[in-house]
């Protein structure tokens, strides 16, 4: 390894790191899909894929072959390049979004001189701002999707999922304000260490007092990741499939990955802003040294596997009991109470700031 | 870093400029314009300017960029046919256009010893101060014109459902 | 590779990068004519000014230009709410976007 200069270190080792978590986020995709699959399944009280391999595990894989041998048909219509550009925006943007998300307590391993961080891909010191960014681009996905199609569903479907994205992305980014309040930085690592101190009772929901603020977040997470109860834009009884309803084979399955891949960037957001990310609920009960080496960098990894899995439960449960929204109710719902009450949010958590000192 | 990042992102820039210029589609104009702001959020950044980067790409391609799209998918608007107008236009334009290039550039070129160099500023890997100059400079010295500002917006708000909305 | 990555770059190129792109601009603003895309022009040619207040912010190593960007973006912000709607509304009159035919005032 000594041949190579600092900068060509620093090249391989970031490529080394992204491969690894991409490969892991894609795989974590496809079980997100059948582990949905399977606990809708059980709440409507079936047993859900269970034919392909020991509990129906292989099924994403015989999804996958199924979808890439499909037929890819592009509608005579369509605007060509953007028709294949808008799911590729869609997917690039739910990916990229992982990158900046500490997964693990901080090591910084060095090597030729170079020294990197192993559980976080970048270390953004902008990281909020920066997943705030990647998901308003992603909206151009969803928007040139529609528009592409030439398909007056599709185009309803974009429309509505687009201006419902917008409109929640300011009670989303209103909602995190609290958190940086509290943490005086927008980067991730630091909200975390800002959350570490007494376990459970220091991180932002409890001790935070910003249940308000996760609410909000958690209301607006859904409707940004276009799921139950606000999945109207891709409501069947009225849209046939919305925005991709003329997209088929591996490009309709991007779209289908974008949108299990926003469900866990959200997840990993709203752990690490709310419930003290890679951080463990026992704080200092636990020596911070527990287990060896070895074992006390894998347990931060696994809090935040947890949690993060617990995120996702809920999104999926959430699927399975409520009802949907109608399109004004949304609507009003987004602007004239989340809004108002983010604000409010904003302010008491800033007074109490101010007069603790 | 400097220069790589200078050189890919400017081309990158300059490109997505000219294919705006030269699209028929309104749509494919705008996002040729997103590439142009993505690319110059990117120079932000490699200038030490990360919360301006940010905002670029929130304010910017998110939000004032959908608005266009979102208003061009509304409107359903078609491929632009050249006019008498479009023709006169580019008859006067593109050497007028030509003539503001070579002046400013004849001035940035002339005075580019006094200007210096770049060096990639702002490392974004240690906790910066960019943001924190900013917003104390924003929240004490300039506090007036940003209220002012909000008011603007607001202003802008009322203005434009005003406008949009259809009359009784 | 080391000599690449450590090379620096003057101002005036950062500069003559925005002149190209305010040229692009003002040659769109004259061309164009759908007024969205000569609304976008405009977009175009704020950009290629906020990169010259960005370079000039990092050679005096000073925020006030960056503030002064951060500005224009509220003011673009405002600018492109008020506007569209405008378009909206002409072409809710009118039924075209072309602004040869905007010509309400001068028949």
């Amino acid at each position: 390894m000594s041949h190579l200069t600092a900068f060509q270190t620093f090249l391989l080792l970031n490529i080394l790191k992204i491969a690894v978590v991409l490969v892991i986020t894609l795989t974590a995709v496809a079980y997100t899909v059948l582990l949905e699959r399977k606990v809708l399944g059980h709440i409507q009280n079936r047993w859900g894929p269970s034919r392909v391999g020991p509990f129906g595990l292989l099924q994403p894989l015989a999804d996958g072959i199924k979808l890439f041998l499909k037929e890819d048909l592009t509608p005579l219509a369509a605007q060509g390049p953007l028709f294949i550009l808008a799911p590729i925006i869609a997917l690039g943007c739910s990916l990229v979004s992982i990158a900046v998300v500490p997964f693990g307590a901080f090591h910084a391993v060095t090597l030729n001189g170079v020294s990197v961080d192993l559980f976080n891909v970048a270390n953004v010191n902008i990281g909020l701002l920066v997943i705030l960014g990647i998901t308003s681009i992603g909206v151009y996905g969803i928007a040139l999707s529609g528009w592409s199609s030439n398909n007056k569903f599709a185009l309803l479907g974009s429309l509505r999922a687009s201006s419902q994205m917008v409109s929640y992305e300011l009670a989303l980014g209103l909602s995190l304000v609290g958190v940086v309040l509290r943490a005086q930085s927008l980067s991730l690592r630091d909200i975390v260490n800002s959350q570490a101190a007494h376990g459970i009772l220091s991180w932002n929901v409890f001790g935070g007092l910003q249940f308000v603020g996760f609410f909000i977040y958690l209301i607006a997470a859904y409707a940004e990741t276009n799921r139950c109860p606000f999945d109207l834009p891709e409501a069947e009884s009225e849209l046939v499939a919305g925005y991709h309803t003329e997209y088929s084979s591996m490009k309709f399955a991007m779209f289908f990955m974008a949108e299990y891949a926003n469900m866990i960037t959200v997840s990993c957001v709203a752990t690490l802003l709310f419930f003290g990310g890679p951080a463990s609920p026992l704080g200092h009960l636990l020596p911070d040294n527990f287990g060896g080496p070895v074992l006390s960098a894998i347990f931060p990894i696994l809090w935040f596997v947890a949690k993060v899995f617990s995120f996702l439960l809920l999104y999926i449960w959430v699927r399975g009991t409520l009802p949907r929204f109608r399109y004004d109710q949304l609507m009003a719902f987004g602007w004239k109470v989340l809004l108002p009450v983010a604000m409010v949010n904003i302010i008491v958590t800033s007074l109490v700031l101010a007069l603790r000192g | 870093m400097q220069l790589v990042l200078f050189v890919i992102f400017g081309l990158l820039a300059v490109v997505a400029a000219l294919n705006l210029l030269l699209q028929r589609h309104p749509i494919n104009s705008a996002l040729s314009l997103v590439v142009v702001m993505m690319s110059l959020a990117v120079l932000y950044w490699s200038l030490g300017a990360e919360f301006l980067a940010a905002a670029q790409v929130i304010v910017y391609s998110g939000a004032i960029m959908v608005l266009f799209v979102f208003t061009i998918m509304l409107l359903n608007a078609g491929e632009e046919e050249p006019t008498t107008g479009s023709r006169a236009a580019s008859i006067v334009g593109f050497p007028g256009a030509a003539a503001i290039f070579c002046l400013l550039s004849f001035v940035f070129l002339s005075e580019r010893k006094a200007l210096g160099a770049t060096t990639l500023g702002g490392e974004l890997n240690t906790a910066g101060s960019n943001l924190a100059a900013i917003s104390s400079l924003l929240f004490t010295k300039l506090l007036l014109p940003f209220e002012v500002t909000s008011v603007l917006i607001l202003v802008a708000i009322l203005g434009a459902v005003v406008l949009a909305r259809k009359e009784q | 590779m080391t000599g690449l990555a450590n090379a620096t770059v003057p101002v005036s190129l950062y500069l003559i990068l925005a002149a190209v792109l305010f040229t692009i601009g003002i040659a769109a603003f004259l061309v164009k004519r759908n007024i969205i895309s000569i609304f976008m022009s405009i977009e175009l040619m704020l950009n290629a000014v906020n990169l010259t207040f960005v370079a000039f912010s990092h050679m005096w190593h000073q925020v006030s230009g960056q503030i002064f960007v951060f500005f224009v973006m509220v003011v673009a912000a405002a600018e492109a709410a008020v506007g569209l709607a405008i378009i909206i509304a002409i072409f809710r009159t009118r039924q075209t976007l072309n602004v040869d035919q905007i010509n309400l005032m001068k028949s």
